[in-house]
């Protein structure tokens, strides 16, 4: 009985849904005049790869979280590109910070037909992929793969919004000269970006006039670096210069503590990290790392960056957010200055952009590299990243930083005339109150003495 | 030499780790022929959970000393749980299996056990509360810690306690016997079972107190930090002498040995035409040696149809 009713239930349902589904039918041509007073959509898919999985996960989020801000404020703002209403989608990718998934998942995008790809986070995934994008005409933004190979293939859709290996290598070896050491120990990770910093930095450091007396490798995914530093410790250095990853880089500084190493510790972009600092510990104190670019403090629209961000994502920025964030930007800018979308038509606008970003004012030179991109060195002190100088061929940021000091500069004076002349203006005023009083008290005086004078001479009469 | 000598050390270190590990591995090999690939990620939810627990009892403001306790205990009370789900849910179905059937079960087991603890401890290192006291010694021109002391020597009681165990009790004799031959200790009112649980069981606890050392040791840890390390371990037993306890021990210390002196010369020995980034090769390197010329191992005895 009961199946019966509910079989009833069901026919009767499905009428009334069949009935409604006609309705419907019917109704759509009368709505559809009424809509195109607005303005068509396009959605503009931009890809995104960097690590998600892996010891280099926390960097990859960082990045992707980086691009979320900027493609959330674009959304917002509403651009307007060929006539037609933009929204820009991500399309995030995982590469683990594996040169063979980097390949893969950029054949997927280029399959996915994406209008741009941010990324990716390793030189060495980077590198590989940057063919395939490269075959399928996409241009490619990355925001920190610095190995100068990058952008030295000759493909015309490779940029990158940092200063590449080469600058920074160079700049952090004529560092350490300056640091009153005589030799270094070489250290790197064997990826694309560690082997190529360290490549750089060996040659700055020996051009600088430092001895380079061990060369030393391990890996990405390595925990255990006693036997290369106690090797190390036999050749007697003064420092030790790592081209690698915080994962690594914290552990080693560790290691280097209780095998007693006294040697100075020195990396570059990838151990300048509140993570280094994490698993480093005490070990960590006093090393120096690199960042290519100003700290965000110094540049005009850092500390307003970092508040957005921390705001929105409830966390750190960890390294590379704000050159990602610049990316995407400079992407969406060149998608504006050229009105198209068209990967083709607006790749030539790519290579002249002219942007004043959150970390420096990017332009690229005739290779898609950053011009003139500076590079800034820190020292762990206190559990915190000290500035320490900023190094290099940062012409533009340097400038830029001066100017915003300047104005700084000239904001305090400002200030300072104004509270001077206020201060002077309130002194005036109140002589004038005490001046005031004073005269209605001399006044109230001479009224009284004049009242009390008629008084007695009425009394008189 | 004073370099010499602390490799010697560092060798000395790395290697009772592996030894420790290592026992798992072998453990369970002995009595039922089966390489566990999973152990490695025991080892590391041992570490994990470690780090959950007592850092989590240390914020309430407990002792160190008594959070790192509680912490090995729980570490401990979790790796035998699930050594006991991993032998009842993935291995038991598979007894009468082909070999080849639960040798992929296990490395399925470890996928499943590294995504598992992606998704609870996420994909960020780890941060190992300093459990034990870290003092300095200098000796010979060499450095080591308290920490590296305890290591060696927490490895070198447990595979004490182990030995007693295997060759002092009844379950012992049980898992001796059942090694022996399966069919007919069953016959001989052994209950296979319970043996091969309480060898998983045991060789779990073992993992769970070498998650510990290496936490202690290195103070982080990762969802990934069990693959390489039980790749190493597995080499040790098989260098040792898979399904020998004594074998394990030694075979891992030599190996942790091996691979100092190795990173720590070769590039010297070569002119700098092979480097320390062959590090994690030398594992490798001694395995297909050890399985081309001896491959019973150091301790092996008689290779059967099952080695």
């Amino acid at each position: 009985m009961q199946a019966k009713l509910s079989v009833v239930a069901l026919s009767v349902a499905a009428v009334f849904a069949l009935g409604a589904c006609g309705e419907k039918e019917e109704a759509k041509p009368v709505a559809v005049p009424a809509v195109p007073a607005a303005k068509p959509e396009v959605v503009v898919k931009l890809g995104h790869v960097a690590p998600m999985t892996g010891p280099q996960a926390h960097l990859g989020k960082d990045n992707e979280n980086g691009a979320k801000l900027a493609i959330d404020e674009l959304n917002a703002q509403g651009m307007e590109i060929g006539g037609a209403k933009i929204k820009f989608e991500l399309l995030a990718e995982d590469d683990a910070a594996d040169p063979k998934q980097g390949a893969i998942v950029a054949q997927k995008l280029v399959d996915a037909k994406v209008n741009g790809v941010i990324g990716h986070l390793n030189s060495g995934t980077t590198i590989p992929a940057s063919k395939l994008y490269f075959d399928g005409g996409i241009p490619q933004v990355s925001g920190s793969a610095t190995n100068p190979k990058y952008t030295q293939q000759g493909f015309n859709t490779a940029f990158r919004v940092m200063a590449n290996d080469v600058q920074q290598g160079k700049a952090l070896g004529e560092f350490a000269a300056k640091q009153g050491v005589k030799t270094v120990a070489v250290v790197d990770d064997r990826t694309a970006y560690g082997q190529g910093l360290a490549d750089e930095f060996r040659k700055a450091a020996e051009a600088s006039g430092l001895k380079v007396v061990a060369n030393e490798y391990t890996n990405d995914k390595a925990t255990d670096f006693k036997a290369i530093l106690t090797k190390i410790k036999g050749k007697k250095a003064d420092l030790v210069f790592y081209g690698g990853m915080d994962a690594q880089g914290g552990p080693m500084a560790k290691q280097m503590k209780e095998l007693g190493i006294k040697a100075k510790f020195l990396g570059g972009d990838g151990v300048c990290t509140p993570e280094f600092m994490k698993l480093g510990g005490d070990a960590a104190e006093g090393h120096f790392c690199s960042l290519p670019g100003m700290p965000l403090e110094k540049l005009a629209k850092g500390p307003e960056f970092r508040e957005k961000f921390t705001k929105k994502f409830g966390a750190e920025i960890q390294l590379y957010a704000p050159y990602v964030y610049d990316a995407v930007m400079v992407v969406a800018d060149s998608m504006k200055r050229a009105d198209s979308v068209e990967p083709a038509k607006y790749l030539p606008a790519l290579g002249q952009t002219k942007l004043d970003g959150v970390t420096a004012l990017i332009e690229f030179d005739q290779f898609g590299d950053l011009k003139g991109g500076a590079i800034s060195v820190y020292q762990y002190k206190g559990g915190k990243l000290e500035y320490v100088e900023t190094l290099g061929g940062g012409a533009v940021a340097t400038a830029q930083a001066e100017v915003k000091e300047a104005v700084a500069e000239v904001k305090d004076a400002a200030k300072a005339v104004a509270g001077a002349a206020a201060e002077a203006g309130k002194d005036a005023l109140k002589a004038g109150a005490e001046a005031g009083k004073d005269a209605v008290k001399a006044g109230a005086t001479a009224v009284k003495n004049a009242a009390e004078a008629t008084k007695a001479a009425v009394e008189k009469k | 030499m004073d370099i010499f000598l602390q490799q010697i050390i560092n060798g000395l270190v790395q290697g009772s780790i592996y030894a420790l590990v290592a026992l798992g591995y072998t453990m369970v090999y002995g009595i039922m022929g089966l390489i566990n690939f999973a152990h490695g990620e025991v080892v590391m939810i041992g570490t994990l959970v470690t780090i959950t627990v007592s850092g989590m009892l240390i914020k309430v403001g407990m002792p160190v000393a008594l959070a790192g306790l509680a912490g090995l205990i729980a570490a401990v009370a979790v790796c035998m749980a699930l050594g006991w789900g991993l032998e009842r849910i993935a291995y038991r179905p598979l007894r009468n299996a082909p070999r080849l059937a639960p040798l992929i079960t296990a490395i399925g087991m470890s996928i499943v056990l590294q995504n598992l603890a992606m998704m609870i401890w996420g994909r960020n290192y780890l941060v190992f509360p300093p459990l034990l006291p870290k003092i300095d010694f200098e000796f010979a021109g060499a450095n080591f810690t308290s920490v590296q002391v305890i290591i060696v020597l927490v490895s070198a009681l447990t595979m004490g306690g182990l030995l007693l165990l295997v060759y002092r009790t009844k379950l012992g004799m049980a898992m001796r016997a059942t090694s022996q031959n399966m069919p007919v200790a069953s016959l001989m009112g052994v209950n296979i079972n319970r043996v091969i649980a309480a060898a998983f069981v045991i060789g779990s606890a073992l993992g769970a107190l070498a998650g510990v050392m290496v936490g202690t040791y290195y103070e982080n840890a990762h969802y990934q930090m069990g693959f390489m390390l039980g790749l190493k371990a597995f080499t040790a037993a098989v260098l040792g002498g898979i399904g020998n306890l004594a074998g394990a021990m030694l075979g891992g210390v030599l190996l942790g040995i091996i691979e100092a002196l190795g990173a720590g010369y070769i590039g010297d020995l070569t002119g700098g035409f092979l480097g320390s980034h062959y590090q994690d090769i030398f594992a490798f390197v001694v395995l297909i040696i050890v399985l081309m010329f001896k491959p019973s191992g150091l301790f092996g005895e008689k290779t059967g149809d099952r080695a």
